[in-house]
């Protein structure tokens, strides 16, 4: 095993005072949001060079993706994994709404009260 | 069939294309890592989202500061900006700049972590190769002894984490693999192949000048990895070249990558150039550095330049390749954006270095003044494959736009 771990030096801070442009909350989010833009462009280059290859190799062409229209059971497949992907990714959003109707105890303020004699 | 898009493949595309090239254009000498298709993907976002900023983002950073920063600035002060600190102050409270950059240096950060990501992940491997390449050689020549100048160790220059010196074991080679492989990302594929566009442009500025020059001696200051001396020392074969810096593992790199590259003549010493006492009065015939003055003192620069003078042979010729000084003439805008590296991507010298009068600094070192010489060049690429910056009207990258001048003196 190599004495280097590449999970916690890849990401090392460079020495000296990081500055902020933005709110430091918005400008850390900015950054995780282009590490996922990056990460994206990554899969879909993947993505296209399995398309290109499949093609070379006449598996498929790349036209048949283009003009592939899924039949009504893979159309509703397709979209209901939308939508669990969708609920998933907006989970907070639905959890807030709940809460609108709820007047619900912290779990700390239920702790103090379990903790009384 | 029901189809929204058309069954025929288009004709035509919808637009020429006009952008960095695919990464795997890039050279693999003998020491290059191994990349995935995943981490060459990264890079490839990486210059992009770098193209991305400099073509369509930061075009509007100037129009915002026509549009509001200055008439806002002159309305609330009654006067004009007085010098480039005021500007870039201003500047920080526009949220087009604050924008711009926060993403330029996100993209930097992101760029050392994927370029880190590639060499750690196999550094016991690239550790060996570069020492089974350079151990017993005695063109690398290193000295533990050396103390850090105070400018390499109080920041990590260009955001780049344990800059040129530090090493996470012995023999490690990381960081500048690191250097090497992620220069595509931080220039759009600027730099050429080998990302030796600068040394080219150095090889050719100096046979085109200086035709009859056949230098016996080449000294490069501040080498680093050594990717610009490398054309140099190939267009000069017969020469004996020393490339010097103070980064241990940039040197062990060097040479490690000059071997597998074919490139025999240049020896790699371990030293701080504001004191090379070990080097012999009048001992070289050609002296330079590239992009290297900006990332020093003003403390070491008067000795970096009498040490030039002084190992200079008579007749020799020294000359320092940077982006160009701010002079009177160039807008407060624009040194401001020059700026941004200084403050923002640890450059600090960048700024203080830029505004000085380098003519005076060499004639204080000994040079006279009627032999002093200035000019310009453009990074040398290859250009089937690599965008030109001598032809590149799109882009003024402030700072990093790879076009340089050069200012020397001929002893």
């Amino acid at each position: 095993m190599s004495k280097i771990d590449p999970l916690a030096l890849a990401g090392a801070k460079s020495k000296g005072k990081r500055p902020y442009f933005l709110e430091t909350d918005v400008e850390r989010l900015t950054n995780i949001v282009l590490v996922l833009a990056q990460e994206l462009a990554v899969v879909r280059e993947r993505t296209d060079t399995l398309e290109r290859l499949l093609e070379q190799s006449g598996v498929l062409t790349r036209q048949e993706i283009e003009t592939f229209t899924p039949t009504k059971q893979q159309a509703d497949e397709r979209g209901a994994w939308t939508q669990e992907y969708l609920a998933r990714v907006f989970r907070v959003l639905q959890q807030e709404r709940e809460a609108l109707h709820t007047q619900e105890a912290s779990s700390e303020e239920v702790a103090d009260e379990l903790a009384k004699v | 069939m029901s189809s929204l898009v058309s069954d025929k493949p288009k004709a035509e595309p919808a637009r020429t294309y006009d952008g960095p090239p695919d990464y795997r254009v890039v050279g693999q000498h003998g020491m290059y890592p191994h990349l995935s298709h995943d981490e060459i993907s990264r890079f490839n976002f990486l210059a992009h989202m770098n193209r991305h900023l400099s073509t369509q983002i930061m075009p509007g950073v100037k129009e915002a500061f026509d549009a509001r920063v200055e008439p806002k600035f002159a309305a609330a002060n009654g006067r004009g900006f007085k010098d480039r600190h005021e500007v870039r102050k201003a500047l920080l409270k526009d949220s087009l700049f604050q924008w711009w950059s926060a993403l330029r240096r996100a993209t930097m950060e992101t760029r050392q972590q994927a370029g880190r990501w590639v060499t750690l992940r196999q550094a016991d491997q690239l550790n060996a190769k570069a020492k089974a390449l350079t151990e017993h050689d005695q063109r690398l020549k290193l000295n533990p002894d050396l103390p850090l100048p105070r400018y390499v160790e109080a920041i990590d220059h260009h955001c780049m984490p344990g800059s040129y010196h530090t090493e996470l074991t012995d023999g490690d080679v990381t960081g500048p693999c690191n250097y090497d492989i992620g220069i595509f990302a931080t220039t759009g594929g600027m730099l050429g192949r080998y990302n030796d566009g600068g040394g080219q442009a150095i090889a050719a500025w100096v046979k085109e000048t200086l035709p009859d020059l056949k230098p016996k001696r080449i000294l490069d200051i501040g080498a680093g990895l050594g990717h610009n001396v490398l054309p140099i020392a190939q267009a000069f074969p017969d020469a004996e070249v020393v490339a010097i810096d103070v980064g241990a593992p940039m040197l062990r790199y060097g040479l490690a990558r000059a071997k597998t590259m074919g490139v025999d003549n240049i020896s790699f010493v371990q030293g701080d150039v504001s004191d090379l006492s070990d080097l012999a009065d009048e001992s070289f015939d050609m002296i330079h550095s590239c992009m290297f003055l900006h990332e020093t003192s003003y403390a070491s620069m008067p000795k970096i330049f009498a040490e030039t003078h002084r190992l200079l042979k008579p007749g020799g010729i020294v000359f320092h390749v940077e982006q160009p000084q701010y002079t009177p003439e160039m807008p407060l805008f624009e040194q401001a954006m020059r700026d941004w590296d200084a403050f923002y991507n640890n450059e600090p010298f960048w700024t203080k270095m830029h505004e000085v009068d380098l003519d005076s600094w060499m004639v204080s070192a000994g040079f006279a003044r009627d032999k002093l010489m200035h000019s310009g060049v453009a990074a040398v690429v290859d250009p089937d494959v690599f965008p030109q910056a001598a032809k590149d009207t799109k882009q003024e990258d402030y700072g990093r736009k790879a076009a340089w001048h050069v200012v020397g003196a001929v002893k």
